[in-house]
């Protein structure tokens, strides 16, 4: 079991080394971008003094290096500083008043994604070439195409204006009646990528010779298609869920804004456009982060999924 | 070579050529400008001089969705074509030379597609100022190169150890030679399908940035136009309705003609 404990010391190591590339990378550019920090933060009416403080405050007058030495200190100890809107808050603390949300839309986006995809993609596969795989193939079409910009707004019209059976979205909307549609909306589009994987994967799968085996050895057709070809069909899926998990994390913020709702997305957003740094930069990281633990959560399900696959 | 029609070519294509028109000629058969006052007939239904009723400060919503086609399509159109040039050039063009410069390449695709493009996207505009339609493009194009660097340098690999390839070089064309002339002809066909997609992608990304109010303020957009929509949606559901509809039937078009291209171009993928 070694191998397991080093594997995943190995990839933790890689992980924090990209974490650390993205810090410096949004240094970087941050130093690219024209304009003082402290002007976005004083205003126009600031003294020179109050400026002067302001840049000693921030060591903006040490040496670049010396510079980047605070910034990775301060991410490292204080979690990226505190908001210079919000000067009584580090930038962690306004990333923990938003994450609940963010992930409770992700998880349950992505749920209604496989609740949708895996029984649609189970009937196209078994059926091919029938009316019932084309169908399959026109929903996961428009599952993919059409927009959240739209979806959102037309499950609002239905079912809280025309139909009202669910809240209207906005700040006083909370519990699980209030996740109802936003999470529609954004598990749509990944359900009808996800379909269309599982599809072609299944078919796939259930030529290989160890299906036709399972069938010689009077396996029911539900064991064989569930138990030994759904299973070696995720693999490929598992990469595309992981990526979708990863995707959601920010670009949730068009959803997030339709149904009036916080999250991380929309507090990159906000920050980024009042120049609040330390908040901005804290998101990307926490981001690129979970991006990190994700990967490395999708190749450990690799593992448990197909016992080919050796952790090496 | 015939390209059969199916279903998907006579919904998508008739969709494209809508939007392709709209874009062109939109601006000019609008039967209003599309920042006319009318502040008595504010938020009105459909009726004969507002044929799609009117937004807010009674604006004609008809030739706002007119005239903002022509934004989505300068935007779609420059985003494809810097992100193609780009991507064929990084993707396929360090593929063919090889050696460290494939590598780096190769590695930083990779890197990039697990971050989620649309923060990206949305970083870069909301770090400009007043973000114009230049900034949009290039704010698309970050992240939108990377799906044609990996198109190109795929079929890069796919072709360059082929016999006319081999039968190119021994007759002395020079690399430069061999990669626009015999290789690229040859890569064409999933680039194009790349690209229809790409378009659509773009209609969308526009009209998201616009939503998120990250638009370029003077033109109209359906992005703008939704956003107004959203927030008047308790009172008058058509106007967000409106403009979704007309980003959906965009990118539904694009998504239509790029699956049936995809299928027709590629014998391989015909089931």
């Amino acid at each position: 079991m070694s191998g397991v404990a080093g594997l995943l010391l190995r990839r933790l190591g890689a992980g924090l080394l990209t974490v650390v590339t993205v810090a410096t990378l949004c240094f970087t550019l941050l130093h690219a971008l024209p304009g003082d920090p402290c002007d976005f933060d004083l205003g126009e009416t600031a003294t020179a003094a109050e400026r002067a403080q302001c840049r000693r405050d921030r060591h903006l007058d040490d040496p670049l290096p010396a510079q980047y030495g605070h910034f990775l200190r301060d991410l490292a100890l204080h979690g990226g500083g505190r908001s210079s809107v919000h000067r009584d808050r580090t930038a962690l603390q306004e990333i923990a008043e938003v994450w609940p949300d963010t992930a409770a839309l992700a998880g349950s986006a992505t749920l209604v994604a496989w609740l949708v995809a895996l029984p649609l993609a189970l009937l196209a596969a078994t059926r091919p070439g029938t009316r019932t795989d084309a169908a399959v193939g026109v929903l996961s079409l428009l599952g993919m195409a059409l927009p959240s910009l739209w979806i959102g707004p037309l499950l609002i019209a239905l079912f809280c204006v025309v139909i009202p059976v669910l809240p209207f979205p906005g700040p006083d909307a909370s519990g699980a009646a209030s996740l109802v549609l936003p999470s529609i909306t954004l598990g749509s589009g990944l359900a009808g990528i996800l379909t269309r994987m599982a599809r072609a994967s299944l078919r796939e799968v259930l030529r290989e010779p160890y299906i036709a085996a399972a069938r010689a050895r009077g396996l029911s057709e539900f064991a064989v298609v569930v138990k030994h070809g759904l299973r070696s069909a995720l693999v490929p899926l598992l990469t595309v869920g992981g990526a979708q998990l990863s995707a959601l994390l920010g670009g949730a913020v068009i959803t997030e804004k339709i149904f009036d709702r916080r999250g991380l997305g929309s507090l990159l957003l906000e920050s980024i456009q009042r120049r609040d740094t330390p908040v901005a930069i804290a998101c990307v990281i926490v981001v690129a982060a979970t991006v990190v633990l994700i990967q490395l959560a999708v190749d450990l399900a690799y593992a448990a999924v197909d016992p080919r696959i050796r952790m090496e | 070579m015939m390209l059969r029609l199916d279903g998907r070519a006579l919904l998508g294509l008739p969709l494209v050529a809508l939007f392709a028109l709209t874009a062109l000629a939109g601006p000019w058969i609008a039967p209003y400008s599309h920042r006319a006052i009318d502040l008595a007939h504010e938020l009105a239904g459909p009726s004969r001089a507002h044929w799609l009723g009117t937004a807010e400060n009674g604006v004609d919503v008809l030739s706002v969705l007119l005239a903002g086609a022509r934004l989505a399509g300068t935007v779609a159109l420059s985003t494809v074509t810097v992100s193609l040039a780009v991507g064929t050039l990084l993707g396929g063009g360090a593929t063919f030379v090889g050696g460290r410069l494939a590598a780096v390449v190769a590695r930083v695709t990779d890197a990039a597609q697990s971050f989620p493009s649309l923060l990206v996207n949305l970083a870069v505009l909301a770090a400009v100022a007043r973000p114009g339609v230049g900034h949009m493009v290039m704010a698309l194009a970050v992240t939108g190169w990377v799906g044609y660097a990996r198109v190109a340098r795929a079929e890069v690999l796919r072709l360059r150890d082929r016999e006319f390839v081999d039968a190119a070089r021994a007759l002395g064309a020079s690399p430069w030679r061999v990669f626009t002339r015999h290789i690229l002809p040859n890569a064409a066909g999933p680039l194009v399908v790349q690209a229809t997609f790409g378009l659509g992608a773009a209609v969308l990304a526009e009209a998201s940035m616009s939503f998120l109010g990250l638009g370029p303020g003077a033109a109209a957009s359906w992005g703008s136009l939704l956003d107004q929509g959203t927030a008047h949606l308790l009172r008058t559901p058509r106007l967000a309705l409106v403009a979704g509809g007309a980003i959906a039937a965009t990118v539904l078009g694009f998504n239509l003609a790029g699956d049936w291209l995809r299928d027709r171009l590629d014998p391989r993928r015909n089931p």
